[in-house]
């Protein structure tokens, strides 16, 4: 445990003082700053639209602005993600093997599971600490709504992201630990979330239950469901054991750094 | 306080190190001498858990490397070739990470890291950038990080690498200091760092031990085959003839050098010193006499006369 946070914390520490980290960061707060403002009004816009339209023909406005707006900023969070977390991962064991820091951890007594858990605990947690800005945004939002949407959405919405994040920097961590060099990480781990991801597209062209287990595999599929702000057991059976698995792969990996030729 | 078993490790076809055995008693310095690629590096990887060995056993305080990795690696100080270092942390708060992984309880650490700063003498970078220190403080940093949790064995690979001669000087007194509570095993290509500060050697070629010795015995061993080299004005068929009738002289080589002088290798017995011989014979024929010194062996050369030496004892045995 004492192990764990020792790890934590220098990784905490590291973060603050790289500039990947603040870039990532930045770049993230810019741009979902910017899509929020597009989509609150573009529904904004819509829903004048159709209360225009209601004056007219006597139609009940049927557009709930607060559940769209976050539907569709969820959305556009997962693909934000997609494209920044793989560069908070990177470095986290490739830096290490590079610098040769590696051979400090290995020989200290902590586990390999030990140095995994701090490694991840703290990639999450600068991942949560990069979200948290954003809920300032839908906050604006819902106390503004009248009536007020429900905080399940919200809650759901939270919840899905951090469960792929978490998905997306385990699956990070593990690539970094294959390499010496952060691009190859990089890329790789891109390019992994991105074939995680299309998956779904690949599904809906076959039939049968290659189907089912393509759109189950799919790492955007559970997250849908959790925009809408339904919390499916699947999906969180998903992501929980997306994460242990490559935690655990990395913890081997680690393991196996000791049998080949360092 | 180290038992080291037969131990083998093998990478692939490669045999790095080969059926080592050696034992390091508490307290002791132990000199690892090797040239570069001779399996010092690896032995040392062994020791402190870093990599599994291929076959036999090493056991620290007891514990086997392999099966109670924590516990050795617990009690193992160790320091790498290239210093295991963060540039983005200051060397503090390098120190206290360092300490917390190793298990320094929270109450004594402060006490810790100020004792390691101080006796690898760094107590004034205590708040610089890891990156702003020059590779002497660098060095001392890692030093001073394999020091950090009062650790039984410690474990330094090349420790004086990239430091000035003061630095070095200074890092062979702090390695002396610490023996007696800590038990250290230093490896090094450096003869005369083993003789200054180690009490035994183990001497280490192509993954095999040549010799395990004290480096007063090593050295007078070594003498055994001494060498003078000697720079003459005179022709030089006669003064190799001249130098070969010298009684224990067993082998004289020539060679032309500039200015018409000779350079001549006289190969002695052991235990003789035939330098007063070879001078007055030179000056008896009436040669200018320009140079006349004992030739200390290199590092391979003494590899080298270890390993014949063996074949020579080993082959009357057969």
């Amino acid at each position: 445990m004492r192990g764990i946070y020792a790890v934590y914390r220098k990784e905490m520490g590291n973060y603050f003082v790289s500039p990947i980290a603040y870039v990532v960061v930045g770049v993230f707060l810019l741009l979902s700053a910017f899509f929020f403002n597009r989509i609150l009004a573009y529904f904004i816009q819509q829903s004048f639209a159709m209360e225009m339209q209601s004056m007219r023909f006597g139609m009940p406005p049927e557009i709930d602005v607060p559940s769209r707006v976050m539907q569709s900023f969820f959305g556009i969070l997962s693909s934000l993600i997609l494209f920044l977390t793989p560069a908070l991962t990177m470095g986290v064991y490739a830096e290490e093997r590079k610098r040769g820091t590696m051979e400090l951890l290995l020989t200290s007594p902590l586990t390999e599971l030990e140095i995994v858990l701090g490694k991840f605990l703290a990639s999450l947690s600068l991942f949560a600490i990069m979200l948290l800005p954003t809920a300032s945004y839908l906050a604006f939002m819902y106390f503004r709504s009248d009536p007020l949407p429900p905080w399940r959405l919200l809650l759901a919405g939270y919840g899905g992201v951090l469960l792929m994040g978490a998905s997306i920097l385990a699956l990070g961590s593990f690539i970094s630990s294959l390499t010496e060099n952060q691009l190859i990480a990089t890329v790789l781990t891109f390019a992994a979330v991105l074939i995680l991801w299309v998956l779904d597209f690949g599904a809906s062209g076959t039939q049968g239950a290659l189907t089912q287990v393509l759109a189950y595999l799919s790492i955007i599929q559970h997250y849908q469901d959790f925009t809408r702000g339904i919390v499916d057991t699947s999906g969180l059976i998903y992501y929980v054991s997306f994460v242990i698995l490559f935690l655990f792969l990395t913890v081997r990996s680690l393991d196996s750094m000791r049998w080949r030729r360092a | 306080m180290i038992e080291v078993q037969d131990l083998t490790k093998a990478y692939g076809s490669v045999t790095a190190v080969d059926h080592v055995s050696f034992t390091v008693n508490k307290g002791e310095i132990l000199g690892f001498l090797g040239p570069n690629g001779a399996g010092k590096t690896t032995t040392m990887r062994i020791l402190t858990g870093f990599m599994p060995a291929t076959g036999g056993t090493a056991r620290v305080a007891g514990f086997d490397v392999f099966a109670d990795s924590l516990e050795v690696r617990r009690r193992i100080g160790y320091l790498p070739e290239n210093p295991p270092l963060y540039p983005e942390m200051t060397v503090e708060s390098y120190l206290d990470f360092v300490a917390r992984i190793k298990g320094v309880p929270p109450e004594r650490r402060a006490d810790r890291i100020t004792d390691a700063l101080q006796k690898a003498g760094l107590a004034d970078k205590r708040n610089e950038l890891i990156k702003r220190l020059s590779r002497g403080y660098k060095q001392r940093v890692g030093l001073a990080q394999a020091l950090v949790h009062d650790p039984d064995v410690i474990i330094l690979d090349e420790p004086t690498v990239g430091l000035d001669p003061k630095q070095i000087i200074e890092v062979r007194h702090l390695i002396k200091s610490l023996a007696g509570t800590h038990t250290i095993i230093l490896s090094t290509h450096i003869l005369p760092e083993v003789s200054m500060t180690c009490d035994r050697v183990v001497i280490i070629n192509k993954g095999k031990i040549a010799a395990v010795d004290t480096p007063q015995n090593l050295t007078s061993r070594l003498k055994g085959g001494q060498r003078i080299r000697v720079e003459a004005q005179a022709p030089e068929k006669p003064l190799q003839e001249a130098l070969a009738q010298i009684s224990g002289a067993n082998r004289v080589q020539t060679e032309a050098a500039s200015g018409g002088h000779i350079i001549a290798t006289i190969e002695s017995a052991p235990g003789q010193d035939l330098r007063s011989q070879i001078a007055a014979r030179i000056v008896e024929k009436g040669w200018p006499l320009y140079e006349l010194r004992g030739v200390s062996l290199s590092l391979e050369e003494i590899f080298l006369e270890l390993t014949t030496d063996d074949a020579a004892h080993a082959q009357p045995a057969a």
